[in-house]
């Protein structure tokens, strides 16, 4: 038998190292990023950063514990009421949402997805924040969940979908209610999927900046309430490094590796605690 | 012998299209009942009318009777949920629910469907559906690996323990073994032969060896009639109509 011809042999080569490249450029720039944080923040890497307050300009130490705290707080209000909401909604679209309601449903989330997120500030700041008087947790939150929610919705409809008839119809075939049937055979089915989703969305509300900076409004002290502004990493990181001063040019970097390590840490973390065994 | 389920007239369609022509047929109680005929023939679509598993497929109908427990289950009063339980069902596909383990696959359904067993009570009820199922021998030491993780034979026998842990009256399977190799096919045929004294099962197989030596009586389907029934032994030595004879003999589908 002949051997493979040289072209096709060459062809297999030439292709094999495109995508080899791209992925490489790809992924380049994520080392870039992380490498460069890391050596400008090297120099305020400390404990304090995680456990002291913000120290005025030119008093050496001092951290962003009221930003971690404050970032935690608001991203997890945003999730405990985003995720059931979100969750809920994807199941109706994917396993009820076959009528005019739904497509009407599925457009208006895909348009909620592709709002720029200042204007979730500017929401929360009309929702919250004029009535209430004051800027505040609570706005800051609702900003966030606004860009939770859409995200969460189409993974999770998305990830339904993927779940095979024939897992349906055979909980079905075993007398199970069509509810029960969704919520503990297919979504369950689905729930890597959904969780990745959730993930994802938890990764872009943490850092998320804009849609803070006219509602929880940031804050030098530990909160004292969900009423009162409150302090988060991604506006320090912010007012930080458009100031004039080095030594705060060296706590903005530190601030940004801080926020890339706690959407590692806590993605790693949700993994390992949803995970099943196989 | 009495009859489990009795059909009288059934039509029914997928839109305007008619699949199922006027089937008229009696299945007995604690028996094998298998329908055959070629691709098409309706004999799918006719067992899942058995367990009412058309209802959520839009434009699906049909009309005429099928009693079973001595109501027509075809009528809107019956709850199809109920009539599941009672009237089980095992996919061509090996369908275990992709991630729960072995136990929580024939577990689920008792879960899920209230009765308020107790925790010993779900366990023994999973020991005996394995057992029926002929697999707990292979599974016993394994019962919280993944279903999916076994092979097609054992995941289709976990099938079968699953929908016996629900204590049907009934078992429909459709074409059970096709995604199988010949050693798991054996297996499961042997298994419908021993279940059959205890439960009604209507096999759907496009196999004529395997509904020969399989079932007790054999239905023979051809383009959404039911052209001749009859008991096997009879069915494949001497048919009463030439089309049938014309199928076994392999002179068309």
């Amino acid at each position: 038998m002949k051997s493979i011809s040289f072209r096709r042999r060459a062809t297999d080569r030439i292709m094999k190292t495109l995508f080899l490249l791209s992925v490489f450029l790809v992924i380049l720039p994520l080392f870039l990023i992380f490498f460069d944080l890391l050596w400008k923040g090297a120099k305020e890497l400390k404990w304090s950063l995680l456990t002291d307050l913000p120290r005025p300009v030119g008093e050496p130490g001092g951290g962003i514990a009221n930003g971690i705290a404050g970032t935690l707080t608001l991203a997890g209000l945003a999730m405990a009421g985003g995720i059931p909401l979100a969750v809920l909604s994807g199941i109706y679209l994917a396993e009820y949402g076959k009528g005019v309601l739904a497509s009407l449903v599925r457009f208006a989330v895909d348009l909620l997805a592709g709002v720029p997120s200042i204007i979730m500030g500017i929401f929360g700041y009309v929702l919250w924040v004029l009535p209430m008087k004051r800027f505040s947790a609570w706005a800051g939150a609702s900003a966030l969940a606004m860009i939770f929610i859409p995200i969460v919705v189409r993974t999770t409809e998305e990830m339904l979908k993927t779940v095979p008839v024939p897992v349906r119809e055979a909980a079905l075939a075993l007398g199970i209610e069509r509810w029960k049937t969704t919520l503990f055979i297919t979504v369950r089915t689905a729930s890597a999927g959904i969780i990745t989703g959730i993930l994802l969305a938890m990764a872009r509300i943490l850092g998320e900046t804009a849609p803070l900076l006219f509602t929880a409004l940031g804050n030098q002290f530990w909160q004292t309430g969900l009423d009162q502004p409150i302090a988060a990493v991604p506006l320090q990181v912010f007012s930080y490094a458009i100031s004039p001063y080095d030594d705060w040019h060296d706590k903005a970097w530190a601030g940004a590796v801080v926020l890339i390590l706690m959407v590692l840490v806590l993605s790693i973390g949700a993994r390992i605690l949803t995970r099943e065994r196989s | 012998m009495d009859n489990a389920i009795e059909v009288r007239n059934l039509s029914s369609w997928f839109g305007q299209n008619q699949v199922l022509k006027d089937i008229t047929m009696d299945i007995r109680r604690n028996s094998v009942t298998s329908v055959m005929g070629p691709s098409g023939c309706g004999k799918s679509t006719f067992i899942r009318c058995l367990n009412r598993m058309h209802d959520l497929t839009p434009g699906f109908r049909m009309t005429g009777e099928i009693l079973f427990d001595g109501r027509n289950i075809i009528t809107e009063k019956i709850d199809p949920v109920l009539l599941r339980r009672k009237v089980g069902m095992v996919f061509q596909q090996p369908n275990p629910f992709p991630r729960m383990s072995v136990y929580d696959n024939v577990a689920v359904g008792l879960r899920l469907n209230g009765g308020g067993k107790s925790r010993g009570e779900i366990a023994d009820v999973v020991e005996k559906s394995l057992r029926m199922a002929a697999i707990w021998d292979e599974l016993k030491d394994h019962l919280d690996r993944a279903g999916a993780s076994l092979s097609g034979g054992q995941q289709q026998r976990l099938c079968i323990a699953r929908a016996l842990a629900v204590e049907p009256e009934v078992l429909l399977m459709d074409e059970p073994c096709s995604a199988l190799d010949p050693v798991s096919t054996a297996k499961i045929e042997e298994l419908i032969e021993d279940l059959g004294d205890r439960y009604t099962i209507v096999v759907v197989t496009h196999n004529m060896q395997q509904a020969a030596r399989i079932s007790d009586s054999v239905a023979f389907f051809l383009m959404g009639v039911l052209v001749e029934m009859d008991k096997s032994a009879k069915m494949f030595t001497n048919p009463s109509d030439k089309r049938t004879e014309e199928y076994i003999t392999g002179r068309f589908g």
